[in-house]
C-alpha cells in the first residue's frame, strides 16, 4: 500500500498551486465571474501550457495519458483556489468521453484542439425531470436517412453556452427510462436549431438550458455505441464524480483554514473566540470531516478508472455521498463560526461555502449515491 | 498511489486466516459472533493459543520477544481475528503497559513483566481513573509514600475494567503533593494479590460486571516496581496514550458487526419484506458503512505515514471509531423492533436451558446498545479527544 504521490504528481500540484496562488486572486476571480463569458481565456491558455488540459488525453492525441489520480491532484488544487474555469466539463467529462469512445476521426478533430485549449467541450445530459438518473433520457434522435434529427431540452448544462462542442445524450430507441437505446452525439453549439440560454450558477460558474429543435446531424456525430451509451455515461459520470470529490476536498481544506484563522483572530469577551470550547469542538468536527473526506476521495480516485464497474461504483458512490454530507456539515459550521461575516459577499469564505454546497448537486447528490450504493449491494 | 496490499502482506493475511480457522475454538467464536458473555477462561484460552504460536505480542519488536510486525501486518491480524469472531485481546498488558515498560522500564521490569505478558501469564488492569478524577486525570489523589525499599499506597481507583481477573495493575499515584499536579505523579506496577487491595464490582446498566472499584489500604509496593523516575508518571501516561493506537479505531470488529447487522436486517420483517429492503433503514445502514469505509482508509493513511507521532491522529480514530461502533449497536437494537424489550441476562451464556424470547440473536442487542455508550466515554472521552485535536493540531 502506498499513499504517496509520484514525483510528477507532486510537481504538477506545486506548479499549479503556485500559479493559482499568484495569479488567481479572489479579486481576479470576481472579475472573471462578471465577464461576458464567465471564464478567462488567459487562465485557460495558462492551463493548456501547464499541460492540464491534456492531462488525461492519450499521448497519441497530444496529451499525457494521465489517470484519475492525476485528475484528483489537479481538481484538489482547483478547489483550493476556487477556480471557476470549466475543467470538469471540458477536460474530465468532455475529453474523457471522446478519449474513451470516440472514433479515430473524432479523436483527431477534437482531442488535440481541446488539449491546446482551443476547443471547449461539455456534456449535455441532464433533463428537466431526470434529476441525477443517467438512464432517464427523453431527448430524441430520430433517424432520417443517413442522418439524425435531435429534439429535446437539456437542463443545467455546465458551460452549455460557452462550449464549442456539446456531447448530447439522446434516445435512439426505447422508452424514457430504458437502459437500452441511449446514444451520444457531438454537436456544434452554433448549429441550426441549437439554443443555449446562459445563466450564472450560485457557486460562481455558468450553465445553460439547451434546447434542441430539429437539429440535423450526420452519422459521424455519433459518439460511442449506438443505442448502448449508458455504460459509457455511467463510467464517465463516476470519473467526474471522483473529480468533484477531490475538488470538494480542496475547497473544504481552504474553507477550514479560513475558519480556523478567523476564530483565532476574532476577539470577543476580551479574547479570541477560538478559546471557547464549544467553537473548538466545532472546528475539530470540521477537521475530522476533512480527514475522512480526504480518505474516501482518494479511494474514489483510485477506483474511478477501474475496469471492474462494481468496484468503481461502490467507491465513487461512497465518496460522493460522504462528500455531500460532510460538505454540507462543514459549510454550515464554517458560516456559523464566521458569524455575520459568514453571510457576506465580501468574504471569500462564503464563496467557498457556496461551491462546496453546490458540488453535491452535480452528478448525483448524497441521497442518490446512498441509494445506488444500497441497490448495487443488493444486486 | 497504490491501495493494494503487497504480496507479502497478502500472504501474511492467508497465514493468519488459516491459523485462526484451524485454532480459534468454535464455542468462543460463537459467543463473540452472537454477543454472548465471555468468561475469563474464554479470553485466557484464546490468548494462550496465540502465545503458543508466538503471536500474542506479534506487533512487539523482536528484541522484546515479538515478531516485529509492521503496523499494516498488525492491522491485518486485527481484521482477520475480528472477522472470525476471536475475542479482543485484553489490551492493558499487551498494548498499554508494555510499551511504557519497553521505553522507560528497568532491565528487571523488562525481563520479568514483558515475558509474562507475552506468554499470557499475567492479566493486567489499568489504575488511572478515580472517583474525583475522570477527565481531569492529573488531579488524582491515590497516594504513594516512600518507606525504605517500598511505597505505601493508599487510595481508590475506579472504572477498572476486569480488575476481578487481574494479577497486576499499573497505577498513576501521587508521590509528591508539593509540586504542580502533573509533576507529582508516578507510575507504579502493583501486584493485585497484595494485602490491602479490595476489588468491589460496579454493575453497569446492562447488569453486567465488567468494571470495578479498587481500594488500596496500606499496600506495600517494592520500589523496584516504580517505572522510570519518580514524578515522571504523567509523561509516561501521555506516551502510553500516543502509542500504537491505530487499533482503537476498531475497524476489524466494526466490519464484522456491520455484517451481523446486515444479516439481522435480512431476517427481520417490515411490511412483509426484509427490513434491509426498507429504503430508510437501508440508507442508514449504508451511511454507517460509508463512514466505516472512510475510516478504514484514514487508518491506512495513518499506518502509511509511519514515523510521525500517532497522538493527534489517534484521537480522530478514537472519535470516529467509537461513533461508528455506537451507530452499529443502535441500528442492531432498532432492527429488533419490540423484541428489543425483553431483558434476559440468563440468555447471555451459551449453555442456557432457558427458552429464548424472540429471534435467537435478539437477547443481547439492547443490553449491548446501552453497554456501548461507554465507548465514547472511556479511554479519554470523545470531548477530551476533541480538546487534544484542538490544541495539538489546530493550535487553538
Amino acid at each position: 500500500m502506498d499513499f504517496s504521490f509520484s514525483e510528477e504528481q507532486q510537481l504538477l500540484r506545486e506548479s499549479l498551486a503556485r500559479y493559482v496562488e499568484r495569479e488567481y486572486t479572489f479579486e481576479k476571480r470576481r472579475a472573471i465571474q462578471r465577464s461576458a463569458e464567465g471564464f478567462s481565456h488567459e487562465v485557460w491558455s495558462a492551463f493548456a501550457e501547464m499541460g492540464l488540459l491534456g492531462l488525461t488525453t492519450p499521448e497519441e492525441y497530444g496529451g499525457y495519458g494521465g489517470s484519475a489520480v492525476d485528475t484528483l491532484v489537479v481538481s484538489q488544487v482547483l478547489g483550493s483556489g476556487l477556480v471557476v474555469e470549466p475543467y470538469l466539463a471540458s477536460v474530465v467529462l468532455g475529453t474523457g468521453l471522446v478519449a474513451r469512445a470516440g472514433s479515430t476521426a473524432q479523436k483527431e478533430s477534437l482531442l488535440p484542439a481541446a488539449a491546446r485549449g482551443e476547443l471547449l467541450l461539455t456534456l449535455a445530459h441532464a433533463e428537466p425531470d431526470s434529476r441525477y438518473e443517467l438512464a432517464e433520457v427523453a431527448t430524441s434522435a430520430r433517424r432520417q436517412g443517413n442522418q439524425f434529427v435531435l429534439q429535446g431540452h437539456k437542463a443545467v448544462v455546465p458551460w452549455g453556452a460557452q462550449a464549442d462542442r456539446l456531447i448530447v445524450s439522446a434516445r435512439t430507441a426505447g422508452g424514457p427510462r430504458d437502459a437500452q437505446g441511449i446514444s451520444l452525439f457531438v454537436i456544434e453549439r452554433g448549429m441550426k436549431g441549437v439554443g443555449a440560454r446562459d445563466y450564472r450558477t450560485i457557486d460562481g460558474q455558468r450553465a445553460a438550458e439547451v434546447k434542441l429543435d430539429d437539429v440535423l446531424v450526420g452519422a459521424d456525430a455519433v459518439l460511442g455505441p449506438l443505442d448502448g451509451a449508458l455504460p459509457l455515461l455511467e463510467a464517465i459520470a463516476d470519473v467526474g464524480a471522483a473529480a468533484l470529490c477531490a475538488e470538494a476536498v480542496g475547497v473544504m481544506e481552504t474553507l477550514n483554514a479560513q475558519t480556523l484563522e478567523y476564530i483565532k483572530t476574532r476577539q470577543q469577551f476580551g479574547q479570541p473566540i477560538g478559546r471557547f470550547q464549544v467553537l473548538q469542538h466545532r472546528a475539530v468536527d470540521m477537521f475530522i470531516h476533512l480527514e475522512q473526506s480526504k480518505s474516501i476521495a482518494l479511494l474514489a480516485a483510485v477506483r474511478a478508472d477501474s475496469a471492474d464497474a462494481a468496484e468503481r461504483r461502490r467507491a465513487v458512490s461512497a465518496a460522493k455521498a460522504h462528500l455531500g454530507r460532510s460538505g454540507r456539515a462543514v459549510t454550515q459550521m464554517a458560516i456559523q463560526l464566521h458569524g455575520g461575516m459568514g453571510v457576506t459577499d465580501e468574504l471569500p469564505a462564503s464563496h467557498y461555502a457556496k461551491r462546496l454546497t453546490m458540488i453535491d448537486f452535480h452528478l448525483g447528490d448524497a441521497d442518490f449515491h446512498v441509494e445506488r450504493f444500497v441497490a448495487d449491494a443488493r444486486g | 498511489m497504490d491501495l493494494a496490499y503487497t504480496a507479502e502482506e497478502a500472504a501474511f493475511r492467508d497465514e493468519v486466516r488459516d491459523f485462526v480457522t484451524a485454532n480459534l475454538p468454535a464455542d468462543i467464536a460463537r459467543k463473540v459472533l452472537e454477543h454472548r458473555r465471555l468468561e475469563k477462561s474464554d479470553y485466557a484460552r484464546w490468548q494462550d493459543i496465540l502465545a503458543k504460536q508466538g503471536w500474542l505480542a506479534g506487533h512487539w519488536p523482536v528484541e522484546h520477544g515479538g515478531c516485529g510486525w509492521t503496523p499494516v501486518q498488525n492491522h491485518i491480524f486485527d481484521e482477520e481475528t475480528a472477522a472470525a469472531g476471536a475475542p479482543r485481546l485484553i489490551p492493558f498488558g499487551l498494548n498499554m503497559v508494555a510499551p511504557v515498560i519497553m521505553a522507560y522500564g528497568s532491565p528487571w521490569q523488562k525481563e520479568h513483566y514483558l515475558s509474562r505478558i507475552r506468554t499470557n501469564h499475567d492479566w493486567w488492569c489499568q489504575g488511572y481513573s478515580e472517583p474525583g478524577s475522570g477527565s481531569d486525570l492529573a488531579s488524582l489523589k491515590t497516594r504513594a509514600v516512600r518507606d525504605g525499599d517500598h511505597y505505601l499506597v493508599n487510595g481508590q481507583k475506579t472504572w477498572t475494567t476486569l480488575a476481578q481477573y487481574a494479577d497486576m495493575i499499573f497505577c498513576l499515584v501521587r508521590t509528591d503533593t508539593t509540586v504542580k499536579k502533573q509533576e507529582g505523579i508516578s507510575f507504579l506496577l502493583i501486584d493485585m494479590h497484595s494485602p490491602g487491595i479490595t476489588v468491589r464490582p460496579i454493575v453497569t446498566l446492562d447488569e453486567e460486571h465488567e468494571v470495578n472499584e479498587v481500594f488500596f489500604e496500606d499496600v506495600k509496593v517494592p520500589v523496584a516496581n516504580l517505572v522510570g523516575e519518580e514524578g515522571k508518571g504523567w509523561t509516561y501516561a501521555k506516551y502510553l496514550l500516543g502509542h500504537e493506537r491505530t487499533g482503537i479505531a476498531g475497524v476489524g470488529a466494526s466490519k464484522r458487526e456491520l455484517d451481523t447487522l446486515k444479516h439481522i436486517a435480512k431476517i427481520q420483517r417490515k411490511n412483509g419484506r426484509p427490513l434491509g429492503d426498507d429504503p430508510g433503514f437501508a440508507a442508514r445502514m449504508a451511511q454507517v458503512e460509508i463512514d466505516l469505509l472512510a475510516l478504514e482508509m484514514t487508518v491506512m493513511r495513518v499506518l502509511a505515514s509511519r514515523g510521525k507521532a500517532p497522538g493527534p491522529e489517534a484521537s480522530i480514530l478514537k472519535i470516529k471509531g467509537t461513533e461508528i461502533q455506537q451507530a452499529l449497536t443502535e441500528l442492531m437494537m432498532e432492527a429488533l423492533g419490540p423484541y428489543a424489550l425483553p431483558f434476559r441476562p440468563e440468555a447471555m451464556t451459551l449453555d442456557t436451558e432457558d427458552e429464548l424470547v424472540g429471534p435467537d440473536y435478539a437477547a443481547p442487542l439492547a443490553a449491548r446498545y446501552f453497554n456501548y455508550r461507554k465507548v465514547t466515554i472511556y479511554g479519554g472521552s470523545n470531548e477530551i479527544q476533541r480538546n487534544i485535536i484542538a490544541q495539538m493540531v489546530l493550535g487553538l
